[in-house]
């Protein structure tokens, strides 16, 4: 690589429209990810805290698969769904269980007794109170979940590449440019990756100020389990 | 039921566990990349968590960066790396480096991040009362606050051993070894044994290594601490 420039901006100029189309396709990747998750974890979390004596194990299974390396899964499932959305998405699904239900079980758990106890004062249904009251006061912990699940998904959505050009994102320039020994392509693969990433963070930081502009002071960290 | 038996088959052959694409020297690799990725990492994350946690100083730091920290995906860390390492040792450079770096990138949050909060969250009275009886600064750091820290540690630690036992599988794309290697081949030869031979051998290690730190981290803590479960 010597002599050449680290990043060659005429190739970038060149490939604006496939750059925009992998951006896209990570984006989308992602996107599905996080929502089958989400709505796999919130079943899980909502099993959890009814039946507590759970969690423990939903947890520990969880953790057990989170552990299992994404390279490992995505090759996998290869010979099970060949190479497939099926395989570049159930991987990215499952990963996201170990950082949704535990914020998800926190969030509920955050929402003070007393709290529920003057909403079955007021009078509230039980549905109402869940709708009313325990969902906003939970909004900070479950979006401070998404936000951990999104920022990982984007990074494992890189992995799927391995899965051939189809699939990978931009992680597609990551493999390719690696291949080609080309530089720039890795930079642009990789660079814009983390920039995804970022700018998802920050979208879920917004997210969560319109939907709870009385909690805007106090931004949740998020529960680690892992 | 055919990739079972081409695994036991591959995993049984004699030949897979000796020589320099045998399978005790890729799971050696493997093992000390990750233990000295872990190593590096916690010399630094460690202390510096440790005293952000009792100094309360540059708190925010911590739990602002730590999210964006773990924007950086280890497949493109790895793969950014290589253009510039490879400028600094053509060798090692293309096999380790990349892969190694990487991996101190990504066990470096749950390290910090857990050293800080297993601080920050001692009673903040018992560090009175010990500050009243006449600690030093040291002692209420290193005979109070960690030792009532230590399963947060723990759990950081292994958190972090965990995840990068899982992650520098993917350095296999990119030049290192270690177990990812038989998944790479395997792909590439259509070789069903081989590839899930590898998936099996990263998959128990990694597995094996979360269950280690698990009965490590019931046996460290301390009889007192034990009916307050932290993580």
């Amino acid at each position: 690589m010597s002599g050449e420039p680290l990043v060659r901006w005429d190739w970038v100029g060149a490939h604006i429209g496939p750059i925009l189309d992998r951006l896209g396709q990570h984006l989308y990747l992602a996107v599905i990810a996080v929502s089958i998750g989400f709505a796999i974890s919130f079943g899980l979390a909502a099993v959890a805290i009814r039946r507590r004596r759970l969690y423990p194990l939903v947890t520990l299974i969880a953790t057990a698969v989170y552990t299992i390396p994404s390279y490992a899964l995505f090759a996998t499932l290869v010979v099970f769904s060949g190479l497939s959305i099926v395989t570049a998405e159930v991987p990215l699904v499952l990963y996201t269980f170990i950082l949704l239900v535990p914020n998800i079980v926190a969030g509920f758990d955050s929402v003070p007794q007393d709290v529920l106890d003057a909403a079955d004062g007021m009078g509230y249904t039980a549905g109402q109170r869940w709708w009313r009251v325990e969902l906003p006061l939970a909004v900070p912990l479950v979006v401070a979940g998404l936000r951990l699940a999104a920022v990982s998904t984007i990074g494992l959505v890189t992995v799927s590449a391995i899965l051939g050009d189809r699939f990978g994102g931009l992680g597609y320039y990551i493999l390719e440019g690696y291949h080609r020994t080309f530089p720039t392509e890795i930079l642009v693969g990789g660079l814009l990756s983390i920039a995804l990433a970022v700018a998802a963070d920050l979208g879920f930081v917004l997210l969560q100020r319109l939907l709870t502009p009385w909690a805007a002071a106090r931004l949740a960290p998020g529960v680690a389990v892992r | 039921m055919q990739i079972v038996a081409a695994t036991i088959q591959w995993l049984a052959d004699p030949a897979h566990w000796q020589g320099s694409n045998g399978i005790p020297l890729r799971l050696g690799e493997h093992v000390a990349l990750s233990g000295l990725s872990l190593l590096l990492a916690a010399l630094v994350a460690m202390p510096l968590g440790l005293w952000i946690g009792h100094t309360g100083r540059f708190s925010w730091l911590v739990v602002s960066s730590a999210n964006a920290w773990r924007a950086l995906p280890s497949f493109a860390v790895i793969g950014l790396l290589v253009p510039f390492t490879t400028l600094l040792d053509p060798n090692l450079g293309f096999i380790l480096y990349p892969t190694l770096i990487a991996m101190i990138v990504l066990a470096g949050p749950p390290l910090l991040v857990n050293s800080y909060q297993g601080v920050a969250g001692v009673d903040r009275d018992l560090v009175e009362a010990a500050r009243g009886m006449g600690m030093s600064e040291r002692q209420i750091l290193f005979d109070l606050e960690m030792p009532i820290a230590l399963p947060v540690l723990a759990t950081g630690l292994r958190s972090a051993a965990v995840q990068v036992i899982a992650t520098a599988t993917l350095g296999a794309t990119f030049g290192f070894g270690g177990l990812g290697h038989y998944i790479v081949l395997g792909d590439a030869n259509q070789d069903n044994g081989e590839l899930f031979g590898g998936v099996v051998l990263v998959a128990a290690l990694a597995l094996g290594t979360l269950a280690m730190f698990v009965l490590l981290e019931r046996r460290l803590a301390s009889p007192g601490l034990a009916p307050r479960t932290a993580g």
